[in-house]
């Protein structure tokens, strides 16, 4: 065994163990611990515990590789995931904490009093949520399959073991505490290797700074040396072709489309449910605004730090690779190669050439690939007949590079990168191992904190709420227990067979977020004026058209017929849409109830909230 | 349990001593109160805001190609904006509203305590002693 796998069993074994040694010390007994952990918990754990939530396998794996890949427009993901808690703290985290009710399709159930309006909350949350966890489980697998040398599958199996184990034991509270372990397992192996990375390439101790700084030391070859990284890299972009690093709306993001992108992650963000129901898990307003301070805090230690990790991948990666012969390629690269995740396509002179598509020439130049879309049994025969046409000196077998350029397939995959990076600069196994389980960390986190809201969207606002309101305690509790194992099983069925499209259905979910819950909820708190009918068909128009515009460009092969804007960015149309609709006919039909008027009242009065219980002081614990 | 943990002694919460009687909604001054407080608050949210908009979709996005013909370090400024700028102030804008708010919370628990007393004051036992909320 190297050390890299022994290092890796160590760290991911013993984080697992106490994961589950937390969820026995927190198990739950009533509903209330199972939803919203007694609403008794601190607001720096809360913040902490809704960061590591958040922070999901796409945060920690994929993130910085997409931000190394677009460069500027890697920003939307950046300013999108960080920009939407600045909504959520202001415009619903204290609203929603003070309504402190269970779910978000509970608020929108309530306050525009209709099943209608419930049922599209509920739908929109499970659909959101199962679209998450189908990621989570990929990059569970990923990690497990790269690391520890095991089947994908088995990877997957285990992790949905544990995962069950300690959201059916522990429910929101168990979680809640987890989480917070979870949060500085991965927040370590994020920000160690980057700062040895920083140390190694620029002298400075902070990413940060040391992104923008010149580059030193042994590691930078000498012509390098005394260029500003940025600088450098646009440089080097330009040679091979790529697009610049720096600049801003370059290729297919345009101005309108990174605007409408942003925009739509942001509100999407504000309007994930799984992110929502942390608010109420507080112990009061206060602490809802607090929490969602801290929250952002943990959140940006990431986020600052992963356009340097992208930075500085980028330049090992263009380093490392370019004009190298067979001998001379990185141990790294022989690893990953093995995953079909980077492959090389020789044009015949020995030498790897990674080139962009900022022109033809530079296009048919590239010889770096990888497996994307395509079956392994399709890689691999693209492979054989490559190789043969090679061997044949071009008169028999085809060249490989067409293929795959047809297939758009160029490139290294981007989900790579933050695990390749710390091997690339050829930091200690043991960092390399605790990268590993930051991976895991991340993806459990956020893989546990959605499976609990599928169980409360179906056992609280469908079993509870609609079909039996006479439920005892007792049987809610095991129907959450049952609907959790359920998801898991399904969740580790799309983790085994992922399904091809994972990224198109992550911007499904945060339009749908976006064009459904924000307005609805927004204007539910800041307008006493907006009754049922307008919220809900609005809330309709504003689904159906998302829907209806990412399914239609992204399956259907349907033009970008609005101002080109694409599939990622629509949600921002969807949420006007729904704005307006709900604006326009207010005024037209009648206005909520007495009753609603009053919750409404209650809701912004920051006076009299309810009680924040504690469950470890109450009898039945 | 729920009054339990309501007594002002529990330190488990940190929420200040709730008003003893329900507050009488009715009652002009509290309805100006309470007027006066939602009014600040969509005041401070929307300056907040504001400047939400401005550094993260006008300063990253919107003028991001005009800026970055300034250097900020080794950074084009656009960029920085982008990827590093915006973030930050984003979390100094979340830290000032749970500052601004919690404060504002405060004074007008403050108000409604002075408004309780002073409806209670006539009846001689002075504000609520145990937080029984029983005096009337």
């Amino acid at each position: 065994m190297n050390p890299e796998t022994f290092w890796t069993y160590i760290f991911v074994g013993s984080s697992f163990a106490l994961y589950l040694a937390i969820a026995w010390w927190s198990r739950v007994r009533d509903t209330k611990g199972f939803y919203v952990a007694g609403r008794g918990v601190p607001a720096a754990a809360n913040g902490m515990a809704t960061a590591a939530d958040w922070m999901s396998a796409a945060s920690f794996l994929s993130m910085a590789g997409l931000v190394a890949t677009m460069g500027y427009s890697g920003g939307v993901y950046l300013m999108g995931w960080t920009g939407g808690y600045v909504l959520l703290a202001l415009l619903l985290a204290p609203y929603l904490r003070k309504f402190g009710h269970f779910t978000v399709p509970d608020f929108v159930g309530d306050r525009y009093e209709s099943v209608v309006a419930r049922l599209v909350a509920v739908a929109c949350a499970i659909f959101i949520s199962f679209t998450y966890v189908a990621g989570q489980m990929r990059g569970v697998g990923l990690v497990f399959s790269t690391f520890l040398e095991i089947d994908v599958n088995l990877g997957v199996v285990i992790g949905m073991v544990i995962v069950c184990i300690y959201a059916t034991l522990g429910g929101m509270k168990g979680i809640t505490w987890t989480q917070v372990t979870q949060y500085w397992v991965l927040i370590t192996a994020f920000l160690i290797p980057t700062i040895a990375i920083s140390l190694q390439l620029t002298g400075n101790l902070l990413p940060q700074i040391g992104m923008g700084s010149e580059l030193v030391g042994d590691a930078v070859p000498a012509a390098d040396h005394g260029t500003s990284l940025l600088a450098k890299l646009d440089e080097l972009h330009h040679e091979l072709g790529f697009a610049s690093y720096t600049d801003a709306f370059v290729g297919t993001w345009d101005r309108l489309n990174v605007f409408c992108t942003a925009l739509a992650l942001m509100v999407g963000t504000a309007g994930l449910p799984h992110v929502i129901v942390r608010f109420y898990t507080v112990r009061s307003v206060r602490a809802a605004r607090w929490s969602a301070f801290w929250a952002l805090f943990f959140i940006s230690m990431l986020y600052l730090t992963a356009p340097a990790t992208a930075a500085f991948a980028r330049y090992y990666m263009i380093r490392s690779l370019d004009d190298k012969t067979a001998e001379e390629l990185p141990d790294w690269f022989r690893k990953w190669e093995s995953t079909k995740l980077i492959a090389w396509f020789d044009d015949g002179d020995g030498r790897l050439q990674y080139r962009g598509a900022a022109d033809v020439t530079h296009e048919e130049r590239n010889e770096v690939f990888h497996i994307g879309k395509l079956s392994a049994g399709e890689f691999d025969e693209i492979r054989r007949t490559h190789d043969d046409w090679l061997a044949s000196d071009q008169t028999r077998g085809t060249d490989g590079r067409v293929r795959l350029r047809a297939a758009g397939v160029a490139g290294p995959d981007r989900d790579i990168i933050v695990l390749a990076t710390p091997q690339m600069a050829r930091l200690a196994s043991w960092i390399i191992a605790l990268v590993a389980a930051g991976g895991l960390a991340a993806a459990l986190s956020t893989a546990s904190g959605l499976l609990l809201v599928i169980s409360s969207s179906v056992a609280h606002d469908f079993y509870f709420r609609l079909i039996d309101p006479e439920a005892s305690e007792k049987q809610r509790l095991l129907v959450g227990r049952v609907v959790i194992a359920f998801a898991v099983v399904v969740a580790g069925w799309f983790g085994i067979n992922p399904p091809a499209f994972v990224g198109e259905v992550v911007a499904f979910a945060f339009g749908l977020a976006a064009a459904s819950f924000f307005p609805a909820i927004v204007l539910g708190i800041f307008s006493k004026r907006v009754g049922t009918v307008p919220a809900v068909t609005g809330m309709i128009a504003g689904v159906a058209f998302t829907a209806t515009y990412i399914i239609g460009t992204v399956f259907a092969g349907m033009d970008r017929w609005c101002f080109g804007i694409g599939a990622q960015g629509i949600g921002t149309v969807g949420m006007l849409l729904n704005f307006a609709v709900t604006l326009g006919l207010a005024p037209l039909f009648p206005p909520p109830s007495a009753g609603v008027r009053d919750m409404i009242e209650t809701i912004r009065e920051p006076e009299g909230e309810g009680p924040a219980v504690d469950i470890d002081s109450t009898p039945e614990h | 349990m729920s009054e339990a943990s309501r007594s002002p002694q529990d330190p488990a919460t940190d929420a200040p001593r709730p008003l003893g009687a329900q507050i009488d909604v009715h009652d002009p001054r509290v309805v100006a109160a309470i007027d006066r407080y939602w009014r600040k608050n969509v005041a401070i949210m929307t300056v907040l805001l504001v400047v939400w908009a401005t550094v993260g979709l006008g300063c990253g996005v919107l003028f991001a190609d005009s800026l970055n013909a300034f250097r900020l370090g080794g950074f084009p400024l656009g960029f920085w904006f982008a990827q590093q700028g915006s973030i930050a102030v984003f979390v100094v804008l979340v830290f000032a509203y749970a500052l601004l708010l919690n404060g504002l919370d405060r004074a007008h628990h403050r108000e409604l305590e002075r408004i309780e007393s002073e409806a209670t004051a006539p009846a001689t036992t002075g504000p609520r002693a145990g937080g029984s909320g029983a005096t009337r």
